[in-house]
């Protein structure tokens, strides 16, 4: 695999500060599943986080900690093994790397895709972020994406084939990130229908008037 | 490497959680008892960078006893960090109460994962850092983390079995001191914020009053510095 495209550091210091709401995290986890350079970066980001917890300056704690950890230790139960997510695990070569195959309880041959028009489809994720929604979507080989611009921040992970638009070429594992500035439209690359998770903090905002009209109704 | 100092015989220890040893399941590591490294129970001195690599061994090799149920090592984990992780959730906006909380069960996962620590991998405060991270996502923002899976078959090994350019490993933790200490007030106040006080990078531009390109450029120019740094000095 050859990834060129991949999250800018701060939103790579965000996910390893802790700070990054889920839906985002989960473009990035993805991303990292699939891009042993990036999640080296990460690995140093949480040594810093590690050198900065280093360099607090102590609190003492209470004088019990000690002996409640030792308790709380004692009491609980161990964690139990985590179960398997779903009966996917033979699969060798999955299309969605985990941790996105938990979150859509399945991969990309086994969903139940929404139909979007003119051969587009895609899936609503569920997260727990409020004001920012997560979606896995299927373009059509060779086809284009409708022409939309941003109210905010977009990012595009592709899994799946290849799509194209006036900022490069976005294939398996590249990260698109698009803000309102850019105004694109994305082709879908010939050959295999392009699979690519999109997490948008505002509603896409489509230009074409049929795209227009079927936009209230499907969510997009 | 190896600057812990052990001793064949008994060594005294604190007493608020000596009496619970005996709820342990108990190793022939304990057996041989050693002493927590000098200073690390003295809140009041702060950290020096000469310290930095031999209490970074230290925590390492701790953590690695740890591991094999050695309640001695694991007090000196517990003040080692207890407190610097209390300031460094409240430090986020966290109360005291509820950073305790934290804080404690932070220990109980250091204690109960110590076996899947790697210090080849990471150094105790690195791994200590995440696992604090983890929990308070998941106690105080009420939030998931998604994670990559390693034992996915999607998931992308490293091309090689542990790349040279890595920071994260425990001898490396004076290194990656001094080049944090070497970065300008301006990246250093980016990174403050987004560790200390747990702000993405529009909070920071927001919290600073400039615009979120200067932010980015901030936070890119001091990863830079502090990796080309390390990079440097190997």
């Amino acid at each position: 695999m050859n990834i060129s495209h991949h999250p800018g550091d701060e939103l790579l210091l965000d996910y390893a500060a802790g700070s990054l709401a889920e839906s985002w995290s989960l473009a990035v986890a993805v991303h990292l599943a699939l891009c042993p350079a990036c999640r080296r970066t990460v690995a140093d980001m949480e040594a810093v986080g590690g050198q900065m917890l280093v360099a607090a300056v102590p609190v003492m704690v209470d004088d019990d900690l000690f002996a409640s950890v030792i308790a709380a230790a004692d009491a609980e139960p161990e964690d139990s093994i985590a179960a398997q997510p779903l009966a996917d695990s033979l699969d060798p070569d999955p299309v969605l790397p985990e941790p996105l195959r938990s979150y859509v309880c399945g991969d990309a041959d086994t969903l139940e895709w929404q139909r979007l028009g003119l051969g587009a489809y895609q899936l609503l994720i569920p997260t727990g972020d409020d004001g920012t929604t997560a979606r896995l979507l299927r373009i059509p080989a060779g086809r284009p994406v409708p022409t939309h611009s941003h109210g905010g921040l977009e990012l595009t992970l592709v899994l799946s084939g290849a799509f194209s638009d006036s900022t490069g070429t976005y294939g398996r594992g590249d990260l698109q990130e698009a803000d309102e500035s850019i105004d694109h439209q994305p082709h879908a690359a010939p050959g295999e229908d392009c699979i690519c998770l999109a997490v948008t903090d505002a509603p896409l905002r489509f230009k074409s008037f049929a795209a227009r009209m079927v936009q209230p109704l499907i969510g997009i | 490497m190896n600057a812990i100092i052990t001793h064949d015989t008994e060594v005294k220890f604190r007493p608020s959680g000596a009496g619970r040893a005996s709820l342990f399941k108990r190793t022939g590591a304990v057996a041989s008892a050693s002493r927590p490294p000098s200073g690390d129970t003295k809140m009041e001195r702060p950290v020096t960078s000469a310290d930095l690599d031999r209490t970074s061994d230290d925590m390492s090799d701790l953590l690695v006893r740890v591991a094999q149920q050695d309640l001695m090592a694991f007090r000196a984990v517990f003040d080692h960090f207890a407190p610097r992780l209390k300031a460094f959730l409240m430090g986020q906006g966290t109360n005291p109460q509820m950073s305790e909380e934290v804080v404690q069960e932070t220990m109980v996962k250091v204690w109960r994962k110590a076996d899947q620590y790697e210090p080849a991998r990471a150094a105790a405060s690195t791994w200590i850092f995440t696992i604090a991270r983890n929990l308070r996502i998941d106690h105080i923002r009420k939030a998931n983390r998604p994670e990559p899976d390693m034992d996915d078959p999607a998931f992308v090994p490293e091309p090689e079995p542990l790349a040279t350019e890595t920071i994260s490993r425990a001898q490396d933790a004076a290194q990656l001191h001094a080049a944090m200490s070497e970065l300008s007030e301006d990246q250093r106040a980016v990174l403050q914020l987004a560790y200390f006080e747990e702000k993405a990078h529009p909070e920071i531009a927001e919290t600073l009053g400039i615009p979120l390109g200067t932010v980015k450029s901030r936070i890119r120019l001091a990863m830079k510095n502090i990796r080309s740094k390390i990079g440097d000095s190997q």
